[in-house]
């Protein structure tokens, strides 16, 4: 195990530079005035782009400013937004509503999504899983903007069962309507994705073996059926964070919320450059972070990557 | 009936008492739902097998054996259904209990070890935990001394380091330990009987011998019955008292198994016997010297075996030039260790042979030994690290470009698997024309009629051409693999593992075919197998490999007349029912 | 035969006539010749969902090729503020935008964008994906080291947070600019699976024959592996169409996808958005053409799954 951990860390750092580098040639490097470009058709003032110019050492060779901008990162000092604040006392602000919001999320699509998974799985062809199966092709065919709208609509502004925005402090209650909407789209994707892994592991060798060995139903199906169908869905929740990412701008954007999506969904639609790219550089990261931890739950799940070679 | 029977078999006299059979299936039928509608897969079959005895179902691949034993403890898959009949086990009739009676038959009274033991244990459990959830589910034992208990039932399954090896998971364990752990969960609570789904047909001869004894040890010890389903008639007359034989998912014959092997009246069942490949038989032997050939009268029912002895005499067998030499070849693998350690593999060590012109020289062994390495550097598919083999007086690793192509033209392959060689996507027309075009033979025309000319040759129908893979059995597929192979008119033809994958009629078949073809086209074979009965069909000279090594080279007829190795007699002694006269 | 039940000890022959024994491993000549595609093909058409997904394709791209068989009105002109927000009426059955707009003919005309965008990202994607994963799966290697690492950068970017970004410093924003920059961050997944399924195909025992045929390394590439690795790719492809769908959309809600003097449905909504409270509908309309766009597409993409993959094959 600590091998493969040893590993995987190892794995990271070249994709830890070279998506940070990536990014940084997409703003810095590519024909054209960045600057001009970041801030479209309103210039700021010569002041700020003093400032921006020596905050990304735009005045040195170009691979000078990636280290020291990859520097800056490592050392937590992770850029300036348009008006001028240090980027990590925003996000220090904002980072803890949207964590609650995507664990909210999580919690949600992992929960019901296994487990409805798992009993059309169990009950493939009937009736149960036929309705599983639309009801999740559906969700995924509703994009997330659109489904925040729709929610909010009926459940907030008809049904005033939930308040249209979120409360400054984003507490829980407030949240779970975000967090419904968030994870509406995975949470479809988990459905299919257990229920079809369940309808494979359910004619395995082993859960015969398992039945015959004279365990009970309920056994079979949570030690050896549930169990295994688990690592597909896991590895599905390390790329999903991706989508949530994307998910929590607009869904924080649509519910007013003061978290990381909707500060850079604010951040677009004001035109603010600087702070778009430096909060989506943030993002990445701790894309990268997560996938980290959802590989290392995988090779808990699954001994015959632990113990490879 | 009931008096008689216990007269007519000795082992059943101590049970006298209990009058009824351990378990007696009446008029079974079974099916499956497909889209095309219900399939029967079973239909009226009978058996009864008595406490204490053992009892085997023999049948060819769908012959409906396997579905009969699943009935019998409700492990059908999804769309299998008991449609009529009873299953009845002490008295009691299995198909009408519960789900929850029928749970606590399975593993308490009815053991069962399946048939493939690397998809049979749950990768992501360790191995102790496999045991000890039969054990607590069986109220075997509980607590500390449920662990107790299961390292015992590994321990008497025949692994010896049980207790290190508890939290080991079953991908670190190999086939042959594997099985040893089903057989251990099987029996963990000592069930009344036990239901063997072709429990060793995965594992080398050797291996296969062990486990065999150590169930027959088990079962013995703690009075439990066998119900062995297997395709392998010498296994069945080994292993058991009773023999059913069943085939299109009905039994055509049963009753004592040395009554049956030694007196086959079903045709079906005579037909099966036939084609077994036997050794024991001293009438093989003699048949090959010209001395004894009257003795071929006494039985020329028309064995596939007597049939190929006759051909192999016919030809001629006066001495041919060597057309390969293979002279102290050696291929060492090197296996990346994680980071930048590298073990290496010698996985052919200092083999040498040669191959007379028109001959079939066998190589035989286990897995690992290094057999199909020999295959695949005759072909040139693998580099040799050391060594040469002289193909026709050319070093063949020193061939490139077209020489290398024109070899290639001259030694063709047959592989193993019917399912794997052929590709799904291209029709049988365009599969064996397949070399002619890589090779820029003939026009359109010329290629079709050559195709046409080799389906006649594996004697297939014309109208194959459009045929796609999926739609043939194995041997068909396995047909098509050599039309494919004999496109180029090659000299020497590489067989590895060519009809291991077949059922023992379409085997015979097939190797009939190839001893045909040899005689035909003066073809010259190297034929990798793991069986040495089949050896005996075809092969003129025999080398024994055993971890990268030749350990015994010589005429088929001394290898199995008079063995030189221990090794090789251990191989033979290992061939179930070796030693049993079979009846023509 | 009942009242002949087989006895333990009894040697019990079944009647012969009963179970006639088959010549072995005959051919059964009347079967007609059935290729894998073909296979697939068959089990596509029963299927009513692929003729449901298929209409609507059809329809959905002629409305896109042809917007002006479906609507008079132009999406642009002839907008009159008083029509602000109002409800349907003769020759404008979804009513008016907040700038006075005709819905209906925004929603027609929205089509293409979304279209041109979808298609143009997958080929792009797929066409890509085949051949690198193709290249570094078969010839493995350096090739495959190379190209293995630059993907697990891509990768490590989702798409659309990558294209925010791209997008950001990008001056020109058409369809075909926002389709490449999609791809941009999008190969990786087509390249892995395309490779997964190389790797295996590869292996098979029918290459390695091919191989020993005398048949040429990029032959067999072309002529066995490929043909065999293909199947999954067209699956993740027809869904992904999809997802480049909604990905444009997103972005063009957000404001920095396709600019407003393009017709797009994601543009609508975001348009929409500020009045949704006064005329929720305004929202509903583009937002019920896109969901039904990618619903589409999605069941298409399930059909060919079910299609092509060997483990319902094998189930049937």
């Amino acid at each position: 195990m600590l091998g493969y951990v040893g590993r995987r860390l190892l794995q990271l750092i070249p994709v830890f530079f070279g998506a940070t580098f990536l990014i940084y040639f997409m703003v810095f490097s590519l024909p054209g005035d960045p600057i001009a470009a970041l801030f479209g058709e309103r210039p700021p003032p010569d002041s700020v782009i003093a400032a921006i110019r020596a905050e990304y050492n735009l005045d040195e060779p170009f691979i000078v400013q990636y280290f020291l901008y990859v520097g800056g990162i490592l050392t937590g000092d992770l850029g300036t937004t348009y008006s001028g604040r240090p980027v990590e006392d925003l996000l220090a602000q904002a980072f803890p509503i949207t964590f609650r919001l995507a664990m909210l999320a999580l919690f949600f699509e992992a929960v019901a999504g296994i487990l409805v998974g798992l009993i059309a799985g169990l009950r493939k062809g009937k009736l149960f899983d036929a309705s599983a199966l639309v009801v999740s092709l559906l969700l995924i065919s509703v994009p997330t903007f659109v489904l925040g709208f729709i929610l909010q609509y009926v459940f907030a502004i008809q049904l005033g069962l939930f308040r249209t925005t979120v409360g400054p402090g984003a507490p829980i209650q407030d949240l779970i309507l975000p967090a419904i909407v968030l994870a509406s789209v995975s949470f479809a994707y988990i459905v299919r994705l257990t229920r079809a892994s369940v309808a494979d592991n359910v004619g395995a060798d082993f859960v015969r073996t398992a039945t015959a060995k004279g365990l009970s139903r309920p056994r079979v199906v949570t030690v050896h059926v549930l169990r295994n169908s688990l690592i597909p869905v896991v590895t599905f929740l390390g790329v999903d964070i991706g989508s949530l990412m994307v998910g929590a701008i607009v869904t924080e954007g649509i519910f007013n919320i003061n978290g990381v999506g909707g500060t850079v969904f604010r951040a677009i639609t004001l035109g603010e450059g600087p702070t778009v790219v430096s909060f989506v550089a943030v993002m990445v990261i701790i894309y990268m972070l997560a996938n980290l931890l959802v590989d290392l739950l995988y090779a808990t799940l699954d001994p015959r990557i632990r113990y490879v070679k | 009936m009931i008096g008689n029977q216990a007269m007519t078999s000795p082992q059943s006299s101590s049970d006298r008492a209990a009058a009824a059979p351990l378990l007696e299936i009446k008029n079974l039928e079974v099916g499956f739902k497909t889209q095309r509608g219900f399939i029967p897969a079973v239909e009226g079959v009978s058996m009864r097998l008595e406490a204490g005895q053992t009892l085997a179902i023999v049948g060819e691949s769908g012959s409906g054996k396997s579905t009969t034993a699943q009935a019998i403890i409700d492990l059908l898959p999804g769309a299998g259904k008991v449609t009529g009949g009873q299953i009845l086990f002490e008295g009691r009739d299995l198909t009408t209990l519960a789900p929850k009676e029928m749970q606590a038959v399975r593993g308490n009274l009815i053991g069962y070890v399946p048939q493939d033991p690397m998809s049979n244990l749950n990768p992501v459990w360790n191995i102790g935990f496999q045991v000890e959830e039969a054990i607590r589910a069986n109220g075997v034992a509980k607590g500390k001394a449920a662990r107790a208990r299961t390292i015992e039932v590994l321990q008497q399954a025949g692994l010896a380091d049980a207790e290190v090896r508890l939290k080991q998971y079953p991908h670190q364990f190999s086939g042959g330990m594997r099985q040893r752990v089903l057989i251990g969960i099987g029996l963990s609570s000592r069930p009344k009987l036990l239901i063997a789904d072709e429990p060793t047909s995965a594992l080398d001869v050797t291996v296969q011998r062990k486990i065999l004894d150590h169930i027959e040890t088990l079962t013995r010890d703690y009075g439990t019955s066998v119900l062995f389903i297997t395709h392998d008639l010498g296994l069945a007359v080994e292993r058991a008292d009773q023999l059913v034989v069943m085939y299109k998912g009905k039994v055509v014959e049963s009753g004592r198994s040395v009554d049956i092997l030694a007196n086959p009246l079903h045709p079906y069942t005579q037909k099966l016997v036939a084609a077994a490949p036997n050794l024991a038989s001293r009438r093989i032997q003699s048949a090959r010297r010209p001395e004894s050939t009257r003795k071929l009268d006494i039985a020329s029912i028309g064995s596939v075996d007597d049939r190929m002895m006759a051909k192999a005499d016919a030809r001629d067998s006066g001495p041919s030039e060597n057309l390969v030499t293979v002279d102290d070849i050696t291929k060492i693998y090197r296996i990346r260790r994680g980071g930048f350690k590298t073990d290496e593999l010698k996985a052919v060590d200092g083999v040498s042979f040669t191959m007379p012109r028109g001959t079939t020289t066998a190589i035989v062994g286990e897995s690992g030994s290094g057999k199909s390495t020999v295959a695949k550097l005759m072909l040139q598919l693998e580099t040799i690290t050391s060594g040469s083999i002289r193909f026709d007086g050319q070093d063949v690793a020193k061939l490139k470009g077209a020489d290398l192509l024109k070899f290639r033209r001259r030694v063709q392959p047959v592989f193993q698997d019917p399912y794997g060689s052929l590709d799904p996507v291209y029709s049988v027309g365009n599969t064996i024309s397949e070399p002619l075009r890589a090779h820029g033979i003939g026009d359109k025309k010329s290629r079709s009629a050559r195709v046409y000319e080799l389906l006649e040759q594996v004697a297939l129908p014309a109208s194959t051409v459009n045929r796609y893979p999926n739609e043939l059995s194995g041997g068909q597929r396995q047909r098509i693999a050599i039309a494919r192979a004999l496109a180029l008119k090659p000299d020497v033809l590489v067989l590895d593992e060519a009809v291991s994958a077949l059922d023992v009629l379409v085997q015979g078949q097939v190797l009939e075919l190839l001893t045909d073809l040899q005689a035909e086209l003066e073809l010259t074979y190297l034929f990798i197998t793991h069986d040495l009965a089949v050896v005996r069909l075809i092969a003129d000279t025999v080398c024994v490999m055993q971890s990268g090594k030749i350990v015994e080279r010589a005429t088929t007829d001394e290898v199995f007349d008079n063995p030189r190795e221990e090794y090789t007699r251990t191989l033979l002694e290992a061939i179930p029912g070796a030693h049993f006269e079979f009846g023509r | 035969m009942s009242n002949n039940l087989p006895e333990t000890s009894q040697h019990f022959v079944a009647d012969a006539s009963a179970t006639p024994v088959h010549v072995v491993d005959s051919l059964d000549e009347t079967d007609k010749a059935r290729s894998t595609w073909a296979d697939a093909w068959d089990a596509m058409r029963t299927r009513p969902m692929f003729w449901i997904a298929l209409s609507l394709i059809f329809v959905i791209v002629l409305v896109a090729v042809f917007p002006r068989l479906f609507t008079a009105e132009a999406p642009n002109s002839g907008c009159l503020l008083p029509n602000s927000n109002g409800g349907p009426e003769a020759g404008h059955p979804f009513g008016f935008t907040r700038q006075g707009c005709d819905v209906f003919a925004r929603v027609i005309f929205g089509a293409q964008a979304s279209l041109v965008v979808g298609l143009l990202a997958t080929a792009l994607v797929t066409a890509f994906g085949i051949v690198i994963g193709a290249l570094a799966g078969y010839y493995g290697g350096f090739l495959d080291a190379v190209v293995s690492r630059v993907g697990d950068i891509f990768f490590a970017i989702p798409t659309v947070l990558g294209a925010i970004v791209l997008i950001s410093v990008l001056p020109e924003r058409t369809p075909v600019v926002i389709a490449l920059v999609l791809a941009i961050f999008a190969w990786p997944q087509i390249a892995r699976i395309m490779r997964g399924a190389v790797l295996s195909a590869r292996s098979a025992d029918y290459v390695t024959a091919s191989t020993a045929l005398g048949v040429s390394r990029f032959r067999i590439l072309i002529r066995h592996v490929l043909p065999n690795a293909i199947a999954p790719v067209i699956v993740v492809a027809t869904t992904s169409l999809g997802s480049f769908i909604v990905a444009e959309a997103t972005l063009s809600f957000l404001g920095i996808g396709l600019p407003p003097n393009i017709m797009s449905w994601g543009n609508d909504i975001g348009q929409a958005r500020t009045s949704v409270q006064t005329a929720p509908m305004v929202l509903f309309y583009p937002a019920a053409a896109l969901s039904l766009t990618v619903l589409s597409f999605l069941m298409l993409g399930d059909v060919v799954r079910d299609a092509l993959d060997p483990k319902a094959r094998a189930r049937r």
